[in-house]
């Protein structure tokens, strides 16, 4: 069988250093927000964790299946979340998430680069649970 | 797979001193026209066909399915329009069909079991007199099972015309007898027999009608022209030869290793063997992983490990679909994504096996604890 090697199929160094040793993986217990998006179907499903103290992720935790770009992207999501205030978490693209792993191949723009909006939809449950209390 | 060192060093010499143009009369051409002769004995050798005229040289495997297909239904148009083709063929087999559906023809697609083995109820409803050329391949290269040609090639030539087989995966693998398996037309490829790339060969049996697809200076019995690659096709002959000469001991030995490997890999748990369990090229393991992602699988197992498998997950090809063939046998979506194929060669050992199922076993132990499923 062929010899798919990383650079063939177009993944930069940065996206195989976060596929490698992804940051921030597992689960937190009682998360102040969680999100979920994608489809097993579909090869590609996220969850995302958060704990939040004062409007800011304090903790974030991921799970992922799916391809080498859908983990790496996971990954990187966490980490320019982590710390960083609710509003401006919130306006993390996917196109942000691609830059900052220097790419990613074009067909994977848009089926594998689902993280922002697992980070997106777990910022949505924490406001709604902020608000229902 | 890489050239064998034996088909290099055997073929080279038609790169740097025997590079006459063998459609030509000098003397450099005879040297380059006794090379294609021989090379064309030994495939016919290695397929036990009647004549080593029956073997027709191309450039590719995918050119050879092309020929095979576009060559019989248009040729034989007067007995009727209609072609069939297993759920599991290549691309190269499929696409020419789905063509050739799109000018008019009625194409069936014919179904497989779980195993991948085709069903032979279906075949006989849908191939009939009309069906001018019947595909199916000698053996699945994804799920590894080897198809009952022999039966099949009975119940084809009751209905319909001819019946054209892919050997790409099996040749050099398993024995082949395009007589005694009663064969129209068959595929090979130089480079899945330790040969170089840029030749691929089709038998037809004598007798069998078909027009050529790319017409011009009328090389190989004017069914392809075009300048021979000799040093390709020198190479594929050579490479027939060894294929030929080394297969039964190199298949059982492979087997053995084969075998092994699947033992130890199946030990994981929610992990599944694809394809049919005994009817299998003896160099093939195929595999599903429940809740995990096959591109993934690769990618580790490259990067951390330097084990290059093939995986049929959408996330791995150009059409972001899983593989038509785990979805032909059955397979979910979310199941065909988890799928590995590790495929055995001659440089490979008993010795090594144990390094490989241990990588096997941390890349998908490793993937789970990622895995929310």
């Amino acid at each position: 069988m062929g010899n798919l090697d990383a650079e063939q199929i177009g993944y930069s160094k940065k996206v195989m250093e976060h596929f490698m040793n992804p940051r921030n993986v597992g689960v937190i217990e009682n998360p102040d927000g969680y999100g979920k998006v994608g489809n097993p179907v579909c090869g590609d499903l996220m969850e995302m964790f958060i704990t939040v103290k004062d409007e800011i992720i304090t903790d974030i935790k991921f799970r992922t299946f799916g391809c080498g770009s859908a983990i790496a992207t996971s990954s990187m999501v966490t980490e320019l979340a982590k710390g960083m205030h609710l509003d401006e978490a919130m306006k993390i693209t996917r196109q942000d998430v691609a830059d900052e792993l220097e790419g990613l191949p074009p067909r994977k723009m848009h089926c594998s680069n689902l993280a922002a909006n697992a980070l997106q939809e777990a910022i949505k449950d924490y406001k709604r649970k902020k608000g229902a209390t | 797979m890489p050239v064998d060192p034996r088909v290099l060093a055997f073929a080279e010499r038609y790169l740097k001193d025997d590079f006459g143009n063998p459609f030509a009369l000098y003397s450099l051409a005879l040297a380059a026209k006794r090379a294609l002769e021989e090379a064309r004995a030994n495939v016919a050798e290695l397929l036990n066909a009647e004549t080593v005229a029956s073997i027709i040289f191309t450039a590719s495997a995918t050119e050879a399915n092309n020929l095979a297909i576009h060559g019989t239904a248009q040729r034989n148009i007067g007995k009727g329009k209609k072609i069939a083709a297993s759920a599991i063929e290549h691309i190269s087999v499929l696409n020419p069909m789905k063509e050739l559906q799109k000018s008019g023809f009625e194409f069936s697609l014919i179904p497989v079991d779980y195993t991948g083995i085709v069903d032979l109820a279906q075949l006989r409803e849908l191939v009939t007199r009309e069906t001018t050329v019947t595909s199916i391949m000698y053996a699945n290269n994804e799920i590894g099972t080897i198809e009952p040609i022999r039966e099949l090639s009975e119940l084809v030539h009751e209905r319909g015309q001819y019946l054209h087989v892919d050997a790409t995966a099996a040749a050099g693998r398993i024995p082949i007898d395009v007589q005694a398996d009663g064969i129209d037309l068959l595929t090979l490829s130089a480079n899945d027999l330790y040969g170089p790339r840029g030749a691929g060969a089709l038998y037809v049996k004598p007798g069998v009608k078909l027009q050529p697809i790319l017409p011009g200076g009328g090389q190989e019995r004017g069914l392809r022209s075009g300048t021979e690659n000799v040093f390709a096709i020198a190479g594929m002959g050579e490479a027939a030869r060894l294929a030929k000469a080394e297969m039964r001991e190199e298949s059982a030995r492979l087997q053995r290793i084969r075998d092994t490997l699947i033992r130890e890999i199946l030990k994981l748990e929610e992990s599944y063997l694809t394809g049919h369990p005994t009817q299998r090229l003896p160099h093939h393991a195929s595999f599903r992983f429940s809740r995990i992602e096959g591109e993934s699988i690769q990618l580790y197992m490259d990067t951390r490990f330097n084990i290059q498998v093939a995986t049929g997950s959408a996330c791995s090809s150009k059409t972001l679909e899983p593989s038509h063939v785990l979805l032909a046998i059955g397979l979910k979506h979310e199941e065909a994504h988890g799928s590995m194929v590790i495929t055995l060669g001659r440089s490979n050992t008993l010795e090594q096996i144990p390094a490989i199922t241990t990588a096997v076993h941390e890349t998908v132990q490793r993937l789970r604890t990622l895995s929310p499923l």
